[in-house]
């Protein structure tokens, strides 16, 4: 049950529209929305605006005397000076990692809608076990996994693929594997809520028609998954560009990722303005990719 | 010998695709297994993290570390305080977009959107910014984790919940109406049952993720801990294994839930057909 309701969810769902709609009932909608929306209102938008005041804030004022507003537009200029490595850094490993979770996702998502038969359920529940194993223990196990005398890197070592003194760990691969491993589970299941709903008949025509399997792969199925494609690319993307675990836990100062300098900014060097400013430039540019992507692709109903 | 050959790569072309799957689904599992290995290990020393010898101390005794346990608990009660709230919340909203036809749901779905679409280091900083500019800079800590909590939750709620209503058979409802049914009735014999399943797994997915959070935590705690932040700050300076315990506690606990909810499912399906 669960399994179905978060692959419903994290799919684009359909939103049909409501049927009756009468000036008692309009209001009663309103009603509902208030609480919830009030809350997010309070403790969503109101905290972005508050984030862009505090990245305007004058960078000569501190966490115990207060800040003020200077509308020092210049923090955003020093915060990508000083931090642009780590911010081009994010956005690569995130790419790379999003890349192959779409590779490993979509082939295990089309095993479990077209080959699984009977174990479809059992499937999917063993796709999202491991999401509600606590995110922090899982990765340390990945850092006993690949630990320097650990089997992975001997056997690596062993088949000269890495150097005899050769590690995983602190380089980017870890880093990376981290971020494909922990975020998967975002991908497959928007991908399994789309290539499930395909109608098998369009896939079996086009083998009538004589076409080969990998034209007909990439002329129907992946074609008619590309919604799930879409989502699962973001879902993926975006925790993957703004986390810091894995970069915590599995790398080494040299794989820092934006995520990282903010926290650091925030809760060790107490710079609120380089921080902030660094939290709206991560914002604009997923939002500015986002929107540029979902055109692209030319799936606008994901809201 | 050569058509069995043939027999063979025949069978493997055929299962493929599922033999992938199933080889990305061992290696989605290969840390819980680690996990579950490191509950039973006794270690050697604090500082190298690996297995040294087995041993059932761990599973005895959980809490020999008591700040660990402390940690759980505030978890525990972080997470069903932000389930309730969320999943009541979420569950009216997803309620009024599916039934309800008012001005401003584009509004209304992106502001449920963009939580989901943002960064949680952006979103924990955002509200680190507002409580510090409102005043509250100095009061972090239960309260505050709370509000973060029920604000990431919530839009989680309403998209479950909402898919799931949004697939309800109207008919169901037209035929208890025509039986005179009054409003009020529909809705507690026959609307609310059939949402129930949406809910449930909305509570499930929200107490997992509030329980799960680090990132967004992290920024609003204060002083108070919860269980992710207990294992991050012990990888710093070596991890009792007692972590492992509950990372396998909590897996055990998701299976059994998720696996009853499906079981009970397949007989109401055998009862209804």
């Amino acid at each position: 049950m669960t399994a179905a309701v978060v692959a419903e969810t994290t799919g684009a769902s359909p939103h049909p529209e409501p049927q009756e709609h009468s000036p008692k009932r309009k209001l009663t909608g309103y009603w509902l929305l208030l609480p919830g929306g009030l809350w997010l209102i309070v403790f969503f938008v109101l905290p972005l605006y508050s984030l862009v005041a505090t990245s305007l804030y004058d960078p000569d004022g501190s966490v115990l005397q207060g800040y003020d507003m200077t509308w020092a537009f210049s923090n955003y200029w020093h915060a990508l000076q000083d931090y642009w490595s780590p911010l081009v850094r994010s956005l690569v490993y995130g790419a790379v990692a999003t890349f192959i979770c779409l590779v490993l996702g979509y082939l295990l998502a089309y095993a479990i809608a077209f080959k699984s038969g009977r174990w479809k359920n059992l499937m999917l529940v063993l796709v999202i076990a491991p999401f509600f194993t606590s995110f922090l223990v899982r990765t340390l196990s990945w850092k006993l996994l690949l630990r320097d005398d650990g089997f992975i890197v001997n056997t690596l070592q062993f088949l000269h693929i890495v150097g005899a003194d050769g590690r995983l760990l602190a380089t980017p691969v870890a880093v990376i594997a981290g971020l494909v491993y922990n975020f998967l589970p975002f991908m497959v299941l928007p991908l399994f809520a789309s290539i499930d709903k395909i109608d098998h008949r369009l896939i079996e025509a086009s083998s009538d028609l004589y076409s080969r399997p990998a034209v007909g792969f990439f002329k129907v199925t992946w074609p008619l998954s590309l919604p799930g494609v879409v989502s699962g690319t973001l879902l993926t993307f975006i925790p993957a560009v703004g986390d810091y675990i894995n970069a915590q836990l599995l790398g080494s100062p040299k794989q820092r990722m934006i995520g990282n300098v903010i926290q650091d900014l925030f809760t060790k060097a107490n710079d609120y303005p380089a921080a902030g400013a660094l939290s709206v430039i991560l914002m604009l540019l997923i939002l500015v990719m986002v929107l540029f992507y979902v055109r692209r692709a030319g799936t606008e109903d994901l809201l | 010998m050569n058509s069995s050959w043939q027999r063979f790569s025949r069978w493997l072309k055929a299962h493929l695709v599922l033999i992938g799957g199933l080889l990305v689904i061992v290696y989605m599992f290969i840390p819980i297994s680690v996990v579950v290995l490191m509950s039973f290990n006794k270690p050697d020393s604090k500082l190298v993290y690996k297995f040294d010898a087995f041993t059932l101390q761990n599973w005895l005794h959980p809490c020999a570390d008591p700040s660990m346990c402390h940690a759980v608990r505030r978890s525990i009660e972080i997470g069903l305080l932000a389930t309730i709230v969320a999943t009541v919340l979420g569950t009216l909203m997803a309620f009024a977009l599916v039934r309800h036809r008012f001005e401003g749901r584009g509004a209304a779905n992106l502001i449920i959107f963009m939580p989901m679409a943002s960064p949680e280091i952006v979103m924990g900083s955002s509200l680190l910014a507002l409580f510090v500019a409102s005043g509250f800079g100095g009061q972090l800590g239960f309260g505050t984790i709370l509000i973060a909590h029920i604000m990431f939750c919530l839009s989680f709620v309403v998209v479950t919940v909402r898919a799931r209503l949004a697939g309800l058979d109207n008919n169901l409802e037209q035929a208890a109406m025509d039986l005179y049914a009054t409003e009020a009735q529909t809705f507690r014999r026959i609307t609310f049952p059939l949402v129930f399943p949406g809910i449930l797994g909305a509570a499930l997915l929200s107490f997992s993720l509030s329980f799960d959070d680090f990132i967004i935590t992290n920024l609003n705690a204060g002083n108070t801990t919860t269980f992710p932040m207990y294992v991050w700050g012990v990888a710093q300076r070596g991890v009792p294994m007692q972590v492992n315990v509950i990372g396998t506690l909590m897996f055990i606990i998701s299976i059994v839930i998720v696996v009853g909810a499906e079981i009970n499912r397949r007989r109401q399906e055998k009862a209804l057909a």
